[in-house]
């Protein structure tokens, strides 16, 4: 299914189920390439796209919400030698799986967006860095390529111009870290994924050394959309200083997980509502709003507020890259700090002490605790281990093992606690292990007819 | 030797780096190599390492940080089940305790038949559909519940 919902919806506006949906020829009927055509034939000045993307308030939706045209700009001008543009799908950040579903519906808009990005820099080569998970888009990724270049569309003289660019998919195989940018460059070089020092910025040495920007999926796919309603017209979609329209992966307790399409600044409780509600009509609990790294909010905050860069932060945690984890009453808040911390300590990649042995520390605390077997004093011992991780870091993967946990104790200390002096889960297991769905017979029917 | 097919492969990744940078297939090629293998013996990855001239520490290295890699050989079908939070609110951990129980196994070992290898997995940017289970790092299997589980396994020939 290509989308499960949306509210005026841009990337995914169109978009059929058909199985060749995907396909240039459907791409172009959607009013594909356009953009790209009408830049190449009016030679339209890079400078002139760049401002163009900067009044449409884009904000990169890897995670970090950088502004992109001002990421655009950084790069050198009247530079000879290689430039590169790179784009990261290795959405591995837990919750997130709307890339995936660009890269499968929309291949064709990531790459029309990865050419409008080098001909404003000035790059000519290009990667996308895909998921290695998701093998069967890799391949889709390549044959869309393959489509594009049979056009004209890439290669030297495009359109029977004097731009040339060249783009190729590279895939990974296994490492959350390779979605941090300069790790994923030292990936592309044939490494081990490990971040480098910043700066310098990629901007100005990025892969192998040269000038290379790096935008995820879902930025590079909004940008024909952007040049062919016009910036203002975009930012007017979003809300002042979050322009534009954004895909939520809601996952967990919900009737409908899937991918919606809503414009940011839309309240968290018409996503939810969307989503068919909390599953089986049960309690909101918490919810993760941007991506497991994200801090955790408890549900009386996070109904009233909105969903968009600036109300998320105020709220106290994160857009991120609008993976929204959804908790009902039946989670056991130790266990999923547990899991999450797990998932950190397997993924530091070793470089920083501080990262490599803290999540160490923070998943033995809370397995112990999980076990029954904690302390009193493992909640500050949590917090002083989770605070001496955050910022003392190469990359911000040590942030993002140590806010989940500060966020837990915040909102959930008393859960904790309660776990410590009793020895076991304040929320019975058996109640768990219903709020999984897993043994429920009719669970299969139910969610076969949801597919349909 | 890797096969007359899988080199040709190899030839196609390399090409998509520019001239002297041979080393960026390394992650490519050893996924193919492995595919073909079924694991990464030490052979193996020397072999890689030396159609792409550069030392095989350097591509033993990649192959022991990517965790896709396998560098011990595994059963026929390696099941990755997804047990990160995202999933396991829809039931990823429960089906990953489904699944060692029916195959009598834990995760990081293979049945004695050698058929299969069960492993944990980390996101996989799937979370919508859970539980989600890679099987061999290329077919994903969406919404296991434990009738499709029992469908999948009496399917691995
Ligand atoms: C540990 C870690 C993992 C990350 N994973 C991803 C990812 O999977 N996809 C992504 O686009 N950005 C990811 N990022 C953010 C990237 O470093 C980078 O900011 C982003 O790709 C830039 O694109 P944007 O400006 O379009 O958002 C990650 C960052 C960190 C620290
Ligand atoms: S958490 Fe399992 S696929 Fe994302």
């Amino acid at each position: 299914m290509a989308i499960l919902g949306a509210i005026h919806p841009v990337l995914t506006a169109g978009l059929s189920d058909r199985e060749d949906g995907w396909r240039l020829a459907e791409y172009e009927a959607r009013g594909g390439y356009a953009a790209l055509r009408r830049i190449l034939s009016e030679r339209i000045p890079a400078e002139k796209i760049i401002a163009e993307i900067k009044s449409s308030g884009l904000r990169g939706r890897g995670g970090a919400g950088f502004p992109t045209g001002l990421k655009w700009s950084f790069m050198p001008r009247g530079m000879d030698g290689d430039k590169y543009i790179i784009c990261n799908t290795d959405e591995g950040e837990p919750g997130t799986f709307k890339d995936r579903d660009l890269l499968c519906h929309n291949p064709h808009a990531v790459i029309e967006g990865m050419l409008i990005g080098a001909y404003a820099v000035g790059a000519n080569r290009g990667y996308n860095y895909i998921h290695g998970e998701i093998f069967a888009l890799y391949r889709r990724f390549e044959d869309a390529l393959a489509e594009a270049r049979a056009a004209g569309l890439l290669g030297r003289n495009i359109l029977g111009t004097d731009f040339s660019f060249e783009l190729f998919a590279h895939h990974g195989y296994g490492a959350y870290i390779c979605g941090e940018e300069t790790a994923l460059l030292e990936s592309i070089e044939g490494k081990k994924g490990q971040p480098r020092f910043k700066p310098p910025f990629p901007a100005s040495f990025g892969l192998y050394g040269k000038p290379t920007t790096i935008n995820n999926t879902e930025t590079f796919a909004s940008i024909p959309f952007i040049l062919n309603m016009g910036g203002e017209a975009y930012l007017k979609l979003g809300s002042p200083n979050n322009g534009g329209t954004k895909l939520f992966s809601v996952s967990g307790h919900v009737e409908r997980p899937g991918n919606y399409e809503v414009p940011l600044g839309t309240p968290f409780a018409a996503l939810l509502e969307l989503c068919g509600g909390v599953r089986g009509g049960r309690r909101l609990k918490a919810v993760i709003p941007g991506g497991s790294s994200s801090p955790v909010l408890p549900a009386e905050i996070i109904m009233d507020c909105a969903l968009d860069y600036d109300s998320i932060s105020k709220a106290g945690s994160m857009l991120g890259s609008g993976a929204v984890i959804v908790m009902d009453e039946t989670v056991c808040m130790v266990k999923a700090l547990a899991r999450l911390s797990f998932f950190y300590h397997e993924e530091s990649c070793g470089q920083c002490a501080p990262c490599r042995e803290g999540t160490g520390w923070l998943f033995d605390v809370l397995a112990r605790i999980e076990a029954g077997d904690g302390r009193m004093e493992d909640v500050e011992t949590l917090a002083r281990v989770a605070g001496n991780i955050g910022g003392r870091t190469i990359c911000a993967l040590g942030d993002a093992a140590a806010m989940p946990v500060q966020s837990f104790l915040t909102h959930f200390r008393e859960e904790f606690l309660y776990h410590i002096a009793h020895k076991t889960c304040l929320v019975p297991r058996e109640v768990q292990w219903a709020g999984s769905g897993f043994h429920c017979a009719d669970a299969g029917q139910q969610r076969a007819g949801r597919q349909g | 030797m890797l096969s007359e097919a899988t080199y040709q492969k190899f030839a196609r990744e390399v090409a998509k780096y520019p001239e002297g940078r041979a080393r960026s297939a390394v992650m490519a090629c050893l996924a193919l190599a492995q595919e073909e293998r079924g694991w990464l013996a030490p052979e193996t990855i020397r072999e890689v390492a030396e159609y792409l001239g550069i030392p095989p520490i350097a591509a033993l290295e990649v192959a022991s940080f990517y965790n896709m890699y396998d560098v011990k050989p595994t059963g026929r079908y390696k099941l990755t089940v997804c047990t990160n939070l995202p999933c396991a609110l829809s039931g990823g951990s429960h089906a990953a305790e489904y699944l060692k129980k029916k195959l009598g196994i834990d995760f990081g070992e293979t049945t004695a038949d050698q058929k299969f290898t069960l492993m944990e997995g980390e996101c996989m940017g799937a979370c919508g559909d859970a539980p989600v289970l890679l099987v061999n790092n290329r077919k994903m299997c969406a919404r296991m519940t434990p009738a499709e589980i029992d469908r999948l396994l009496s399917e691995c020939a």
